[in-house]
């Protein structure tokens, strides 16, 4: 019986490698087609007897299997029996890699054999406030080399906080022929021209999406070098791109994609450009609006009518952008507001009373991000007309410890009376009382993200000063779904316990300035068994907490601590103790450390890995 | 107001964030010496929403930003002040070590305008106090003495040269303390 199932498994090997470009250009291996079919009949009778129920077992899998999309899914699948791993493996078309480092690209292209579409993330969060030295890793490079060779069908590349080059990019465009959705969010390393050969050279493209990346401008018209003719586009977002783009060439572009939806421009886009794009495309749904403001301040009779062009977008349900708004052309979206579903006014210093107006008629709004200019009389607004709300972002416009803060627990607690549907919250503030957090744990039980950053950092309940513990230990306990928590303000072990005892379905944990000793460290990682993510920063955490984790940290896909309390023996024990992670210690600059902080860690980032350190680590880097 | 509970909250939690060099568990105390030169209010609970004598005596210096702190991307952090600021320029950040702290900090010194700043704002960031800073004698009234290494490698006590010279050869500052302190402080 296993002999055949070798047998199979490796004619299906061979069937691949003997002509791998013919199932890719034409036919991708797909998974409409009989997933049978691929199991040749000719090899079959070459080497077994007889049809072995195996091989009809194996076959019926695949179809059956063809429908699971969920990865939790099919990592259960896998784990059934080396049958079904197998076959899982066959008829697995997206892969998803959290931690690029976990795993080799040799590894992801010798088990999946069928791959089209590949999500890959690179460095941990906090790479994003500048506590990684640059130049640390998750290059895109051996992953684009490696799945060039071995899946000439990919069409869809999602890659978050890596380092992209232009020379990935040109290697992209050139190797996947059919290749259909690229997106980049957080990403850098790479520039307009390797947009440009993406643009030029993906004929099927459908989704170029840059995202909050850093695209250095190598003063390409990469807009002109998309070909003429009808283009596939679906999705098109470069309002992180920070330079001028032709605007007559974007226009054009706009003209001949029929199939555009989303169209995100940048700051370079004027207001009345913007109309002219608007008119050619009312079929858009989601809109990045811009500058949203007008090139010529001097205005003649020719201004166009904005609002008749927002009116004219009728399935327009998103909008951002409003980079370097003018607060008067604002009403313009009203038109739309009361189809929108969201709106991201997170770039734009709107206050009150330019809020009030707009929100009012936005009823049907699901994700509202803004910035705290809105004050919490603007927050009051949204909580009386957007009942649907379920994200809520408030960014503060002054992002400084020890700034103003024009946004407090009124405006919090009124948004958890108003929109009791809220699942997800990012809130920046300067003032918060446990009673606001209480109140809003029970007026949103729905609750699944919940991170809330007091900027002065160990501040306390601002009426009644004491610390945070209680409101947190609330959102804990009553927020049953909650999977991602960010903690801030003045917090003791006590927090923490509570979080260990109620946190059970806790993913992702924040932790910053927060806590006293290594209990609280402790609790978390005994308590919270869906534990994934753990970041911490600056919280008097050493080594008898780092051990208290030991059972946990090859089940989790990272651990980060920095400006704690570790010594560089303790990280090391757990290196050695831990064969299967990875433990790497650095510091927050790219030049060797003092002799005299040589025991000190700065930062411990540890990941489980099944192909051990990685080979391209720099040399501030040190593995353990 | 907020400034003053900050300032009275992180008095109080000394002891909950404090950073020790031993284990935890051990006795072993970081001295932050306190010093008679600031009236800190004792009891906190009362004073949290009074606008008291801390405000005015800690009224003028821009408190160190801490690096990245609070979290938001600097890509949004930079789209915000487009028209804000547009001469931003990169900031000079150094490292600032203090002896017997287990944790480095970095501070941008294009934030300061003279020594008091930033003197204020080490003390504050490290919880220590300097003495005064004489010409001839250095630093007296205190065990800590703030030092940095200049662009030739030398260490050199803060204070001794002007301050744009001090600004463009400061390479890293350390908060020395005790008798190795005492060589510099009596003159370079």
């Amino acid at each position: 019986m296993r002999e055949d199932n070798l047998e199979m498994s490796e004619n299906v090997e061979r069937y691949l490698q003997l002509d791998p470009r013919s199932a890719a250009i034409s036919q991708p291996p797909s998974s409409s087609s009989s997933a049978a079919a691929f199991v040749s009949p000719a090899n079959k009778s070459r080497n077994c007897n007889s049809p072995c129920p195996d091989h009809v077992l194996e076959n019926v899998l695949e179809n059956v299997l063809q429908f699971l999309t969920s990865k939790c899914d099919r990592n259960a699948v896998s784990l059934v029996c080396k049958s079904w791993w197998r076959v899982e493996a066959q008829t697995r078309f997206e892969v998803f890699i959290g931690n690029c480092y976990s795993l080799s690209p040799d590894r992801l292209t010798h088990r999946f054999k069928r791959v089209r579409s590949l999500v890959l993330k690179g460095k941990p969060r906090f790479a994003d406030f500048n506590l990684m030295p640059p130049n640390w890793g998750a290059q895109f490079a051996p992953w684009v080399a490696a799945t060039a060779k071995a899946y000439p069908w990919l069409e869809k590349v999602h890659l978050k906080r890596m380092f992209v080059t232009d020379d990935d990019l040109a290697l992209l465009a050139e190797s996947f022929p059919g290749f259909k959705e690229l997106t980049l969010v957080c990403c850098e390393g790479f520039g307009t021209s390797g947009i440009a050969i993406v643009a030029n050279k993906c004929r099927q493209l459908k989704v170029l999406d840059l995202i909050e990346s850093e695209v250095t401008d190598g003063e390409v018209d990469w807009i002109s070098c998309f070909p003429e003719g009808e283009t596939q586009l679906k999705s098109l977002s470069f309002d992180c791109v920070d330079s001028s783009i032709n605007f007559k060439a974007l226009e054009g572009l706009v003209v001949r994609s029929p199939f555009l939806e989303k169209l995100r421009t940048n700051r370079f886009v004027s207001l009345d450009e913007l109309h002219r794009l608007m008119v050619r495309a009312p079929q858009l749904t989601s809109l990045g609006t811009g500058s949203f403001s007008p090139e010529d301040v001097s205005q003649g009779e020719q201004e166009p009518d904005y609002a008749a062009a927002f009116r004219a977008c009728k399935s327009l349900v998103c909008l951002s952008g409003f980079k370097e708004f003018t607060p008067e052309y604002l009403p313009a979206i009203s038109p739309v507001c009361a189809n929108l579903t969201s709106l991201n006014f997170s770039y734009a210093n709107i206050s009150p009373d330019m809020l009030k107006p707009i929100i009012r008629n936005c009823h049907n709004i699901r994700v509202f991000w803004a910035l705290d200019s809105i004050c919490d009389e603007g927050l009051q607004a949204v909580a009386a007309t957007c009942k649907e709300l379920r994200e809520l972002r408030v960014f503060p416009f002054d992002p400084r410890e020890d700034s103003e803060g024009p946004i407090s627990e009124v405006g919090f607690q009124a948004i958890s009376e108003g929109c009791r549907k809220l699942e997800s919250i990012l809130y920046f503030c300067q003032r918060m009382t446990n009673g606001a957090l209480t109140a809003m744990s029970e007026n949103c039980p729905d609750l699944t993200v919940f991170r809330l950053c007091i900027m002065g950092r160990h501040r306390p309940d601002h009426v009644t000063g004491k610390p945070m513990d209680e409101g947190f230990g609330a959102i804990v306990k009553n927020c049953k779904k909650l999977t991602r928590l960010a903690v801030s303000g003045l917090l003791t072990d006590e927090a923490f316990s509570y979080i260990g005892e109620y946190g059970k379905l806790i993913r992702t944990l924040t932790v910053g300035f927060a806590g006293d000793s290594d209990m609280a460290l402790r609790y978390v990682l005994e308590g919270c068994p869906k534990l994934q993510k753990l970041e911490i920063r600056d919280s008097p955490f050493g080594d008898v907490g780092l051990r208290s984790g030991m059972h946990r940290y090859y089940n989790m896909r990272f651990l980060w601590m920095s400006s704690c309390t570790l010594s560089r023996g303790g990280c090391r024990d757990v290196a050695h103790d831990l064969s299967n992670v990875v433990v790497e210690v650095f510091g927050s600059d790219d030049d060797d450390d003092d002799d005299f902080t040589r025991d000190y860690v700065e930062t411990l980032y540890m990941y489980r890995s099944l192909d051990g350190p990685r080979k391209d680590a720099p040399k501030f880097v040190t593995i353990l | 107001m907020e400034k003053v509970g900050v300032y009275d909250d992180e008095l109080v939690n000394l002891k909950a964030t404090e950073l020790r060099l031993g284990l935890p568990g051990t006795e072993e105390k970081v001295s932050c010496g306190k010093s008679n030169k600031r009236a800190l209010p004792n009891d906190t609970e009362k004073d949290i929403e009074s606008t008291g004598k801390t405000e005015t005596e800690t009224a003028s210096p821009p408190k160190a930003q801490i690096v990245g702190w609070p979290p938001v991307r600097s890509y949004r952090k930079n789209n915000i002040q487009t028209k804000k600021n547009e001469s931003e320029g990169q900031g000079n950040y150094v490292k600032v070590s203090m002896d017997g702290a287990p944790y480095l900090r970095k501070i941008d010194l294009t934030m300061y305008k003279q020594y008091p700043e930033l003197m204020k704002s080490l003390e504050n960031m490290f919880k220590f106090s300097v003495g005064e800073y004489f010409e001839r004698e250095g630093y007296k009234g205190s065990d800590f003495v703030p030092t940095y290494e200049d662009k030739d490698g030398d260490w050199m006590l803060v204070g001794d040269v002007p301050w744009e010279m001090f600004v463009s050869s400061c390479k890293r500052l350390r908060i020395m303390k005790g008798s190795e302190a005492k060589g510099l402080g009596c003159g370079v």
